[in-house]
């Protein structure tokens, strides 16, 4: 199965992603990239609205639930947030949707720096894993894959997605 | 396969990372520099208004003071507190030691209370390294200084200073200067400078106070402070240990701060934008005159604030550590067994 190009499913998904915010009545989303991909989905999402919009960079090294069996990910980055969290409407942006931990992280973390008024999520792929009830409100593609596969974005420009073959203990 | 190596460093695990943090001796530079960028994180933390992260929930740290501190212990306790992790301090000195308790004693209760982590500090030099090879081997063992031998919290969190105020170490002249033969601080410095690169180390101090074989940390020695102090970056003023001096090496507090007291005038010998740095307590008039401590190059407060960022990287990547090698230890036993 070919995987899709991320430059062809990004302009569906920012149509998408104006039409949840219009059919939501907000006005002044707040949007906050995942690292390191969900930040570069961010900018190019941005780049198509062509509007100034400032965006926030979310990195939840601190917040990972697997920390007592993965430990501390070794090139943990500062959080970028130019903008209050508390009382806006936010847009969480990440590349691949799988289990839902990551952006369980994320919104343990955004609650530390206030009470947002709202929060959607956008990913590019959905992965139709999920551990947890977490579910996009903007979805590039979705696809079913076998239990060792996993998909990884390759960018900033052009950006791509490739599989990767998780190497298995037995 | 169970790969027993007598020459791993006990403070590192079989995947190289940290497990307890005993000494910068022997660290390698990535490592260190891991620290560093972990702890730049950890400072935009200290920024936000809820100033904790969940690392470490549920895990219990003891602080075990068998000599008094309040600066490295408070920020350790608060270190530990923004990371979620419950916290005791003790205060050995004036406890169950002083009614004739051993140390092995002492630990063995701890032990039992479940802890996860000790933050040591000792005045024997390689207490913590004991205490490291005889608790159990799922706690990890954190250095708060030990003797006259390391003091590695405080070794790194002045090199996260230099880093974030003066940047590529590979580019800077660093002075220590004072008391260098008492001061675990100093050898934690001149390890990690170092590691790092830094190409002009000097240490400066009067012959008394200057320990023998310097050179094998690649420093140069001063005794003059105006020759040394010539053109650097950075300039370290270390404390003058009054409690662990005895006699004989100074003939007056007075006359050292003739000699190697950092005043105005001084100070001017080095370069224009250099940054002063101390670990504190300071001793105005000691060993630094008021006017420079509290001028715009002084980042003695700066200091503080990084040190707690450090303690927070230095506490999570130790845990980190202790956590992959039980796993590493499970896969062992796995592999034993088919």
């Amino acid at each position: 199965m070919t995987l899709p190009n991320p430059e062809q499913l990004l302009p569906e998904m920012a149509a998408a992603l104006d039409l949840h915010l219009s059919s939501h009545r907000i006005e002044q989303p707040r949007f906050i990239g995942i690292r390191t991909g969900g930040v570069w989905v961010a900018q190019a999402l941005l780049a198509l609205r062509g509007k100034d919009e400032a965006l926030g960079i979310l990195d939840v090294s601190f917040y990972r639930d697997d920390f007592t069996q993965n430990g501390l990910h070794p090139q943990v980055r500062p959080s970028e947030l130019p903008f209050e969290i508390e009382g806006q409407h936010l847009v969480i942006i990440d590349d691949v949707l799988m289990s839902g931990r990551t952006i369980r992280a994320a919104l343990n973390e955004l609650f530390d720096y206030g009470r947002p008024a709202s929060v959607s999520l956008v990913c590019l792929l959905d992965l139709n894993a999920r551990e947890l009830p977490i579910r996009p409100d903007v979805v590039g593609a979705t696809l079913s894959l076998p239990p060792e596969q996993r998909v990884k974005l390759l960018g900033p420009t052009p950006l791509a997605l490739e599989y990767k073959t998780l190497a298995s203990a037995n | 396969m169970t790969p027993i190596d007598a020459k791993r460093p006990l403070q590192l695990n079989d995947n190289g990372q940290l497990r307890h943090f005993l000494s910068l001796d022997g660290l390698p530079r990535e490592l260190l520099t891991e620290i560093l960028d972990t702890a730049d994180s950890f400072l935009e933390v200290g920024a936000r208004a809820v100033k904790k992260v969940p690392l470490l929930r549920g895990k219990t740290v003891c602080n075990v003071f068998f000599e008094n501190s309040t600066r490295t212990r408070t920020t350790f306790e608060l270190a530990a507190k923004r990371l979620s992790a419950d916290v005791i301090t003790l205060n050995v000195s004036t406890s169950s030691t002083s009614k004739g308790e051993t140390l092995t004693d002492t630990l063995r209760n701890l032990e039992a209370m479940a802890a996860d982590m000790f933050v040591v500090r000792h005045a024997d030099s390689g207490a913590a390294h004991f205490i490291a090879e005889h608790v159990c081997p799922d706690v990890a063992v954190i250095n708060g200084g030990d003797g006259r031998h390391a003091h590695p919290t405080q070794g790194m969190l002045d090199m996260l200073t230099i880093r974030r105020h003066k940047g590529d170490f590979e580019k800077l002249s660093v002075a220590i200067v004072g008391d260098i033969l008492h001061s675990r601080v100093a050898r934690s410095n001149m390890l990690a400078l170092k590691t790092l690169g830094c190409p002009d180390i000097r240490v400066i101090g009067p012959k008394t106070l200057l320990p023998v074989g310097l050179e094998q940390y690649g420093v140069s020695v001063y005794n003059d402070m105006n020759e040394g102090l010539r053109d650097v970056d950075v300039v370290i003023m270390l404390r003058l240990q009054r409690e662990r001096m005895q006699g004989g090496r100074l003939p007056s507090e007075g006359e050292f701060y003739r000699l190697y007291g950092l005043t105005t005038q001084r100070m001017a010998l080095a370069k224009p934008d250099a940054i002063v740095m101390h670990p504190g307590p300071i001793n105005r008039g000691v060993e630094i005159e008021s006017a420079v401590a509290d001028s715009a190059q002084s980042v003695i407060l700066n200091q503080v604030t990084y040190g707690i960022a450090i303690r927070m990287a230095v506490l999570s990547m130790s845990m980190s550590g202790q956590n992959a090698q039980r796993q590493l230890e499970n896969e062992y036993a796995a592999e034993e067994q088919n």
